[in-house]
């Protein structure tokens, strides 16, 4: 009965679980991601532009993503868990941005 | 025991094959905890970008920002992440010494975090940026002080499951703590990679 | 973070074990008071929450009889300014924080495990703790009457820059502000366990679009309180931070912008409004169906409106800000959004009138307060979809005609409908019928009063008489209808006390009545299912569903005309009661002292910083004494599976050995 209960734990985590050489694999691309972020902030490196905040943007959005998905793994956690954290996470961005709005912060 | 039995009884056991989500009740928990901090840490990241440019003739954040040491700490915040999930595999497989060791060394990483924080802070009230010196100031310490408590609760949460393993009460089998706890320390950075970005990277106008 | 629970062993003989080392043993059940205190049972925290919430109606009532009182006639001074703001601020505190949200948990408390067939909820210590930090945090709030220099006097609403040092001095702002943020953890940490009670604790079968209405109206709530409490804790902070530390968040002349406090403040305040009305709905929802010998009409129709109503709910918070100089775009855009918010409502409103529609109306308490709720309301909504039109708005805001609004979706919705929930599940939870006949005269004077007082308010706002004014002067025509509300609002005292009359009497009465068995007004939803009183352990054996109303299809056969043939009596189906060994999560005491020190920690930044030490200390032991709680059952001390293993010898499993 325990062992049935353990089993199912352990084999649907083994099966979806990534191994620590692949942790390590996306820990360095997360820094990696990071020393571009950085090098952004010293104009002789690159000059982005008009694209510098969207580029920043998404690499934030990247490293967020990899993060979620792989260290929280939000990818085999099953349905409740991911739709209650991202309802969370575009509410709050929803919310916010529209109340940014009505401060005319972009304006 | 019948998994249709198992679910009828249905009173406060975690096992995951009695609940009808198939997660666990204490992770679901955490998940839906995790989810409502989105709308803390908005509101104090949307005050912050709302203040940021309102210095009152004082000194504003953007002035004082030391974006090499940051990027230094955040890489540390970063890492912590690995480790903390390297700590969570060792303890699903029962290599306990090691989960240990990883559980120390992200609590570590998460102390030096701190530690630099609280460098940053210090070096930036001694310029001119102190708590109540305008909105600018006050909103970025309050966002950044929440974070830092987030994490110290983490540091305060990962040392109980270290102490737990050396008094031999957590085990591979309860290994699902050590993740739901994974679970916050890791929503922590991903806090932190947004803060890193909007707030410091981000130029000001 | 294992927070292991561990059952507690009941039936005939069986013994504690000795605790294996340790400080505290786990309590054992009973009714003592200590028993109450230690109680992590749903059943008697929803009672406490209940019975706490009714004392603060009580409060609440008094601030607002005072209020009307004062403007009974122009230019009385019985209240000074200062001492009328505080009133009418407290009075609104009171009623939307500390008696109808708890209220409304007292129901979601009770009633959820039972109408999805599980013996309690996800964290049974965790809703304990929820219980008594909100009530430390009701007790704190009120405690600025005695040591805070008065009440908060800044308007429930609390505005900046008004709410800092400069214009209120006193400690009422802090109070209010402390006190909100402990009762704001008290209710995340509800939600965070009902969702996850619902979404995991379903008995067999139940699947989510098999849940009783009351159910789902309740999940949207919790899930509307989970993510709109974070929002107020960011602005309370804020405000906190301004008065204690002197920060510069609603300083207009540091250049800060005070419409961030509006923002924040109405981003919660306007999911709050749907968090108070939903449980309501839920009510009546179950109370109709059942006078009415139909289904609800519409079921999917009413769970995807309120689903509807929790999203939208988010979109239309700046209808509060209208005058406020948000500008045009703002302005039409959040305009347009509030009136598209009356259409799910208004599909409920025809759900429930097509539900009545052809059905067996019995016009019991319950049901009448149910169909007056739908009715008041439908008027509040009424002058809701006036408030949209933002030109028109602009005329009805700071108004009377606002205050009668509210007043009529929060009272006429909110109450009414809760306390026909309360005279519908009484049986259930106290095992007595409330009197019928006195029930109906409570209902009738509560009516007419509460029209009375809120009637007029409509015509006062639009003759111009401003909200938030201490007095007015004679001469402008207000006198007769501020007479009038003001005996109605006195009328409304004389129902309150005429109910807890009713509670009483009835009682007493009980004894020498039958008792009112298992499913006294032959309803739809599980708990009926059970004997009445709720048996401790709820059910003898977790029922497996079979479709909406399964309750209702074990006791009748509905053939495809429609008619109704019994196929089983309910002393039949009903369960008895008498399981033995059923585990139950064990008493503790910890989540009340954990709670006891927040409002320590609240006195401390007030007065003196080393009672943040003292309160912080208890807080944080207490929590970590929880986490290493012993448990009772030796051989669980091996761990989570053994203990599993272990305990289902003497389980219920459907009626095994």
């Amino acid at each position: 009965m325990s062992e049935t209960a353990v089993e199912t734990g352990v084999a649907a985590d083994t099966h979806a679980h990534p191994s620590d050489w692949e942790y390590v694999k996306i820990a360095l691309v997360l820094g990696l991601i990071t020393a571009v972020e950085v090098s952004t902030y010293f104009e002789s490196v690159l000059n982005w532009g008009r694209a510098l905040v969207p580029s920043l943007m998404v690499m934030m959005v990247v490293k967020f993503w990899l993060v979620a998905r792989m260290f929280m793994h939000l990818k085999s956690e099953g349905k409740a868990a991911s739709r209650l954290f991202v309802a969370g996470l575009f509410l709050a961005t929803g919310v916010y941005i529209i109340a940014l709005n009505a401060f005319q912060f972009w304006g | 025991m019948s998994t249709a039995t198992a679910a009828a009884t249905a009173d406060t056991h975690h096992d995951v094959h009695d609940t009808n989500t198939g997660i666990s009740n204490t992770k679901l928990a955490m998940w839906l905890f995790l989810a409502t901090e989105c709308l803390l840490f908005g509101g104090l990241i949307s005050t912050y970008l709302l203040y940021k440019t309102r210095g009152n003739g004082a000194v504003l954040p953007t002035d004082v920002f030391d974006i090499p040491f940051t990027s230094a700490s955040s890489f540390v915040l970063l890492m912590s992440s690995l480790t903390m999930v390297l700590a969570l595999s060792a303890v699903g497989r029962g290599e306990m010494d090691r989960g240990k060791a990883w559980l120390l060394v992200t609590s570590m990483l998460g102390g030096i975090f701190i530690g630099g924080q609280v460098y940053e802070f210090t070096s930036f009230y001694r310029e001119g940026l102190g708590y109540t010196t305008n909105p600018a100031s006050s909103a970025f310490y309050t966002l950044t002080g929440f974070h830092g408590v987030h994490v110290s609760l983490g540091i305060v949460m990962l040392m109980s499951l270290f102490v737990a393993v050396v008094q031999g009460k957590l085990t591979s089998k309860n290994a699902e703590t050590v993740e739901i706890v994974g679970l916050y320390w890791h929503f922590v950075d991903i806090v932190w990679i947004f803060i890193f970005t909007v707030i410091y990277l981000i130029p000001a106008e | 973070m294992a927070i292991i629970e561990q059952p507690l062993a009941l039936g005939g003989g069986a013994a504690v074990a000795e605790r294996p080392l340790g400080v505290m043993t786990r309590p054992q059940g009973g009714n003592g008071w200590r028993d109450w205190l230690s109680s992590v049972d749903h059943k008697k925290i929803g009672i406490m929450y209940g019975v706490a919430a009714m004392f603060f109606f009580l409060v609440g009532g008094i601030e607002a009889l005072l209020i009307r009182t004062q403007l009974a006639f122009p230019e009385q001074g019985l209240l000074s300014a200062q001492v009328y703001n505080q009133i009418y601020t407290m009075h609104g505190v009171t009623m939307v924080f500390l008696f109808i949200m708890p209220l409304a948990a007292a129901f979601a408390n009770y009633l959820i495990p039972l109408q999805i067939g599980a013996r309690d909820v996800a964290f049974p210590r965790l809703n304990a703790l929820s219980f008594w930090i909100w009530i430390s945090g009701a007790v704190f709030v009120n405690s600025s009457w005695i040591v805070g220099g008065g009440g908060a006097d800044c308007g429930w609403f609390c505005y900046s820059p008004n709410s800092g040092v400069t214009f209120s001095p006193t400690h009422g702002v802090d109070f209010y502000a402390l006190g909100l943020l402990i009762a704001g953890i008290a209710s995340l940490v509800s939600a965070i366990n009902l969702i996850v009670t619902v979404l995991n604790m379903r008995a067999p079968g139940m699947s989510l679009f098999r849940m009783p209405v009351m159910t789902w109206m309740l999940l949207v709530t919790q899930f509307l309180l989970a993510f709109a409490l974070p929002v107020i804790t960011v602005a309370l902070f804020l405000l906190l931070f301004d008065r204690l530390f002197d920060s510069q968040f609603f300083d207009p002349q540091a250049g800060a912008d005070p419409l961030l406090w509006q923002h924040l403040f109405w981003i919660f305040g306007h999911p709050e409004v749907y968090i108070i009305i939903l449980p309501s709905f839920g009510v009546v929802s179950e109370v109709i169906p059942t006078f009415s010998r139909k289904p609800i009409f519409g079921y999917s129709f009413m769970v995807f409106s309120a689903i509807a109503i929790g999203f939208m709910g988010w979109g239309v918070w700046a209808h509060h800000m209208f005058v406020s100089g948000i500008g045009p775009i703002s302005v039409a855009a959040f305009s347009m959004s509030t009136m598209f918010i009356a259409v799910p409502t208004g599909v409920k409103i025809l759900n429930w009138l097509a539900t009545m529609w052809g059905g067996k109306l019995r016009f019991t308490t319950a049901m009448l307060f149910a169909v007056a709720t739908v009715a008041m309301f439908t008027i509040g909504g009424l002058s809701g979809v006036t408030h949209s039109l933002a030109p028109a708005d602009t005329q009805q805001t700071d108004t009377y005609y606002i205050v009668a609004h509210f007043h009529y979706v929060i009272f006429g919705g909110g109450v009414l409908g809760l306390m026909g929930g309360a005279y519908f599940w009484w049986p259930k939870i106290f095992g007595y019928m409330l009197n019928e006949r006195r029930g109906k005269i409570h209902f009738w004077v509560m009516l007419i009063g509460f029209n009375l007082t809120f009637g007029p308010m409509h015509v006062l706002g639009l003759q111009g008489m401003s909200r938030r004014i201490d007095t007015y002067s004679a001469g402008y025509g207000f006198e007769f209808w501020n007479l009038v509300s003001t005996i109605g609002s006195f009328t409304i005292a004389v129902a309150v006390a005429w109910f807890l009359y009713n509670v009483f009497k009835s009682r007493r009465e009980a004894v020498d009545l039958p008792p009112p068995g298992p499913d006294p007004w032959d309803a739809r939803s599980l708990e009926w299912s059970i004997p009445s009183p709720t048996p401790e352990h709820n059910f003898d054996e977790i029922p497996t569903i079979q479709s909406v109303d399964d309750w209702w299809y074990r006791k009748y056969s509905v053939d495809d005309d429609h008619q109704v043939t019994a196929i089983a009596t309910i002393e039949e189906v009903a369960q008895k009661g008498d399981a033995v060994g059923v585990h139950l999560p064990a008493p503790s005491f910890w989540p009340l002292v954990v709670a006891v020190g927040l409002p320590l920690i609240g006195y401390g930044l007030i007065f003196n910083l080393w009672l943040c030490v003292v309160g912080g200390m208890l807080t944080a032991g207490a929590l970590f004494a929880w986490a290493l709680e012993p448990v009772d059952d030796p051989d669980a001390a091996h761990g989570h599976d053994d203990s599993h293993s272990d305990d289902h010898d003497g389980n219920d499993n459907n009626g095994e050995a």
